[in-house]
């Protein structure tokens, strides 16, 4: 995207001659732009979570403030920041202070290897996903540092929990994705998206079985690097108050919340061009067809519509699944997620050994373990229209009305 | 085998408590959003047993204190003026301070004519808290008791007195 963003520049400043002067100005151009995206994902996450858990709770959710509450999110960071931003007495002001910067950081960092589209990216780096890898470690270092220096034992016991389960996760999600190096053959964002196709069967999660349980997990790791509920032990208000942003106040603790928000995008946009493809159009491969800004724009929307897929399931299970305790969170990542991950991995190189991309056995593989995950999808619509039916007819007695509200009705 | 069974187990349990979440995201909500967005006003489909705001009707209260002397914690307040030339009584005060009042009904159940009485009223949201006690006789106003022998008043509403009180309140605001 800077390439882009410079030759803007250098068609309509002239003034910038210097090649380094170009450089500086479109970095910051992709930067506020990016910081624009991710804090309006952030705050509209923050307010379709709520309606989301409100319809899934039998509630409303937030519907007061603007057209239909869409703008609760400005009144609650509003709120926020215009707090006291408090410095608990006893603890470290330096650490206690900067600790948000490194949440912040590295949750921001990450977006400058996510790519958006094709050519849509601030910087294609040979090394992106262990960039990727590298910079979330920043936000466990955030965390750490502030559970440690709010001289506060929720803050502390939040802090060591969140380091305990995020280095511990990021063993599976490392070899989950290590998987997928191997497959594209690269680090590049842009290049593991490029190795993929646009059709459900030329997406990397189904490339073989062994990939798909690879998808599997790496989306439970990447759950629990962010911090999502099942994996929420860091913030845990039942036990920890709020974990370690227990003494956070006013804008550092909209920091940690924003940080939080933003990492949807990030872990379902990281599982969306690792595994489902990224914005490849279905039916258009040739790399010159994505020079053209409508093609761009298409895969923009479609990598959009992907990602934002995830988003909501993630959402979702927040709202579906109880909290882990420590020891069932731990038991699930040594005993099943890093045996597993290994076994994808083994189980990856040797389909890959055998068989080719394009020879028949290998689509043919690639179909049927498409057909799998179409049928535990077409398994997961059945169990949910029975669900449903389970009880429309009850409510038609007590109520006397009609039970069907679909989400798109808005109340 | 133990570890196979417990890997499809738990994924085919996560599938279904998913599958229930999001059947409810087709279910009508049970929220009534008070106090604008429904189609009566929530007092009126309150159940009449509701013990919202006290309400005193004076015209056959029989100043007999009862429910001044149930009260636990001294929420209703009555003056009676007794003349000890010609024993005529007359009520001069009659408060009940609904900021303290706990709603128990004890008064209710005690007072003979039933003058006073739970309304489904309950929104009564005043930036004063002075303003709650609600006073049924106005300063200055003398109301008769009421006699068992006569004939009874025409019968109101039920909290229109209590609702009237609130809204010369609000108008003063």
């Amino acid at each position: 995207m800077w390439k882009l963003t410079q030759e803007f520049i250098h068609k309509f400043i002239p003034a910038f001659e210097h090649a380094w002067l170009a450089y500086i100005a479109g970095a910051l151009v992709a930067a506020l732009a990016l910081l624009a995206f991710a804090s309006l994902f952030a705050g509209l996450a923050s307010y379709v979570e709520r309606r989301i858990a409100g319809r899934i709770m039998s509630r409303v959710g937030p519907n007061r403030v603007g057209p239909q509450g869409l703008f609760q999110f400005v009144a609650d960071g509003l709120k926020l920041v215009m707090k006291e931003d408090l410095v608990p007495a006893g603890a470290d002001p330096i650490l206690f202070r900067i600790a948000p910067y490194f949440v912040f950081a590295g949750m921001f960092g990450t977006f400058v290897v996510l790519p958006f589209g094709a050519h849509l990216v601030a910087a294609d780096l040979d090394v992106g996903i262990f960039y990727l890898m590298a910079i979330t470690s920043f936000v466990v270092l955030g965390i750490m540092l502030g559970g440690w220096s709010s001289n506060s034992k929720w803050s502390l016991f939040g802090g060591l929990r969140s380091a305990a389960q995020i280095i511990s996760y990021e063993i599976p999600a490392g070899i989950a994705l290590l998987s997928v190096a191997i497959f594209a053959g690269t680090l590049s964002t842009q290049g593991i998206i490029n190795a993929q196709g646009g059709l459900p069967w030329d997406w990397f999660a189904f490339h073989s079985p062994f990939s798909l349980v690879a998808f599997v997990i790496y989306f439970i790791a990447a759950l629990a690097e962010g911090n999502r509920t099942p994996f929420d032990l860091p913030e845990a208000e039942s036990e920890l108050v709020a974990g370690y942003c227990t003494e956070y106040s006013g804008f550092r603790f909209v920091v940690f919340f924003f940080a939080e928000w933003a990492n949807l995008w990030i872990m379902s946009a990281i599982s969306v061009l690792c595994f489902l493809g990224g914005w490849k159009i279905p039916f258009v491969n040739a790399p010159e067809a994505y020079s053209g800004w409508l093609w761009i724009l298409l895969g923009f929307v479609i990598f959009s519509v992907k990602t934002l897929a995830l988003v909501t399931v993630v959402m979702q299970l927040r709202w579906t699944l109880p909290r882990f305790r420590l020891d069932q969170m731990m038991n699930l990542c040594w005993k099943y997620l890093i045996p597993g991950a290994f076994a994808a991995l083994l189980g990856t190189m040797t389909v890959m050994a055998l068989f080719s991309w394009d020879s028949p056995a290998g689509i043919a593989i690639r179909f049927c373990t498409f057909l799998v995950g179409a049928l535990v999808v077409l398994y997961y619509i059945w169990r949910i229209v029975a669900n449903y039916r389970a009880d429309s007819a009850n409510y038609k007695k007590l109520t006397g009305q009609s039970m069907w509200y679909p989400p798109w009705r808005l109340p | 085998m133990q570890y196979f069974t417990n890997i499809k187990r738990s994924m085919m349990s996560v599938l279904e408590g998913m599958a229930v979440t999001f059947s409810w995201l087709f279910r009508r909500p049970y929220t009534v959003q008070w106090p604008d967005k429904i189609p009566e006003p929530l007092e009126k489909t309150l159940p009449a047993t509701y013990r919202g705001l006290l309400e005193v009707d004076t015209r056959i209260c029989t100043a007999c204190l009862a429910c001044e002397k149930a009260c636990p914690i001294e929420v209703i307040a009555i003056e009676v003026d007794r003349n000890s030339e010609t024993k005529e009584r007359h009520i001069v005060r009659f408060d009940v301070d609904a900021a303290k009042c706990m709603y128990c009904g004890l008064c209710v159940e005690q007072c003979p004519t039933d003058a006073i009485h739970h309304t489904t009223l309950f929104a009564a949201t005043t930036p004063d808290i002075g303003d709650l006690v609600l006073t049924f006789i106005k300063p200055g106003e003398r109301a008769l008791p009421f006699k068992p022998k006569d004939a009874p008043p025409a019968a109101i509403e039920r909290g229109a007195i209590t609702q009237a009180l609130l809204d010369s309140r609000r108008g003063v605001e």
